[in-house]
């Protein structure tokens, strides 16, 4: 990553884009467990295991 | 966005956070091991938790004995006593009838007693002491009853705009970072201020759930009150004015049991509450039916049968306050997707109590700072530290 990019301002959809994908998944994890069992469980567990998994990624991909 | 806009914003997010963050704190660490508390309970061998063999206690399955024949097991055993709830399994044909020594008794006096429903025989009595029930009464009400319940739900909507403004404040922090940015070599509040950040946001949308349905859980009892003075005491309208039902004309339960079964055939209890107590008129069986799928099993419907003749008066839709209460709880519990998702919440549980705690570090690091100088903070994403 360059010093240019890496100081440029972003918008507030760059800022957010991330967040707001994981909070939605989060909200399809907390629901679907709710609705059924089975494949709905499989997809809450999938979907509540993006927030950690953005974790593990940053801390591999973004420490500095 | 301004810098007076986000002074603004710093000084909410500080305030709420500060006064909120101790009592977060203790329900993230006794919020933990409850998420486990059936499988500790299992493992510690609760009578409610041992493998029962037969079809589910809330099923009126062959073979099943008859409530009435129960109840009079129990009563026999408590003398002085009066039924005030009999509640049911899914699982397995084990049940509780619970006593007190009047209808209006408060939870403090009553005895739960656990039976299996197979055989007809009482295993015996879910204690309220030990670990776990400790850590309930702390987690739910601090031992101060209504008032600590109230009062922790005050903090979870402090909580919840703590959540909020801290969203808010990560916009302008973000404006030259990278999603994920985390300056581990620079300084240690640095670090602390980027894991809080990450944290945060990756958890925000179970923390504003989690958050929300404690809030909700925590008005329960008003909630409740509510239900039973507006709409129960619509349902049980034609009984207004007369004396309440005494315990010794109670009729058969199987009887009010038969009643509800034969309006809403497929249709199983989660519990009956009788009457003179918190859950029903002063003259009614109170029978709380579940909903036949997954999604709606958790919304209660109640069916009100006479108590002494037990014909049926009325079943009626719950109005949404208490649908809204009854997918609180699961919500807020996380225990409605098997174990992997207990372990998910315990992870996100974790990740929270680390926010509170890094959010504690910042705040006493640079309590002297003014907030014109936490505003500069956060306007150039944490490079200019806060001065004292």
């Amino acid at each position: 990553m360059t010093g240019k990019s890496r100081n440029h301002v972003r918008s507030l959809r760059h800022i957010f884009a991330a967040p707001l994908i994981i909070a939605l998944l989060s909200l399809v994890g907390l629901v679907s467990a709710l609705a059924g069992d089975g494949a709905a469980d499989w997809l809450s567990w999938a979907a509540l295991l993006v927030p950690p998994l953005a974790v593990v990624w940053a801390m591999r991909k973004h420490r500095r | 966005m301004t810098r007076g806009t986000i002074r603004v914003w710093y000084l909410v997010h500080k305030w709420t956070s500060l006064i909120c963050t101790l009592f977060l704190l203790m329900l993230c660490v006794t919020g933990l091991p409850l998420i486990f508390h059936d499988e500790i309970d299992a493992l510690s061998g609760e009578p409610d938790s041992m493998a029962a063999a037969g079809p589910p206690s809330s099923s009126d399955a062959p073979g099943l004995k008859s409530l009435d024949a129960l109840l009079g097991t129990v009563l026999a055993n408590a003398p002085g006593q009066v039924p005030v709830f009999m509640a049911f399994d899914n699982d397995t044909p084990l049940m509780t009838i619970t006593t007190a020594p009047q209808p209006d008794s408060s939870g403090a006096d009553m005895t739960i007693h656990v039976l299996d429903r197979a055989t007809g025989e009482v295993t015996g009595r879910e204690s309220e002491e030990g670990v776990m029930h400790f850590l309930l009464q702390l987690h739910t009400d601090m031992f101060l009853g209504l008032p600590g319940m109230l009062f922790l739900g005050a903090m979870g909507f402090l909580f919840f705009i703590a959540l909020l403004s801290g969203t808010v404040l990560y916009a302008p922090f973000m404006r030259k970072l990278d999603f994920g940015t985390l300056r581990v070599s620079r300084s240690r509040r640095l670090r602390q201020i980027d894991y809080h950040n990450l944290l945060g946001i990756v958890a925000l949308a179970w923390m504003g759930v989690v958050g929300l349905t404690g809030v909700i859980n925590a008005a329960a009892t008003p909630l409740r009150q509510m239900w039973q003075m507006g709409e129960l005491a619509e349902m049980t309208l034609a009984y207004a004015g007369q004396p309440p039902l005494p315990p010794s004309r109670y009729g058969s339960i199987d009887k009010a049991m038969a009643a509800v079964r034969a309006a809403r055939p497929g249709n199983n209890p989660q519990f009956i509450a009788f009457p003179g107590g918190g859950f029903s008129s002063k003259h009614h069986y109170a029978v709380f039916l579940q909903g036949t799928t997954k999604l709606t099993e958790h919304v209660l419907t109640p069916a009100l049968v006479d108590g002494e003749s037990g014909v049926l008066t009325d079943i009626r839709q719950m109005p949404w306050y208490m649908v809204a209460l009854s997918y609180s709880q699961p919500l807020h519990f996380g225990d409605y997707g098997a174990l992997p998702l207990k372990i998910l919440w315990a992870i996100l549980d974790l990740f929270t109590l680390y926010v509170l705690w890094t959010g504690l570090l910042l705040w006493l690091g640079k309590r002297r700072a003014g907030a014109d100088a936490h505003v500069r903070e956060v306007e150039s994403g944490g490079l200019v530290a806060a001065a004292e």
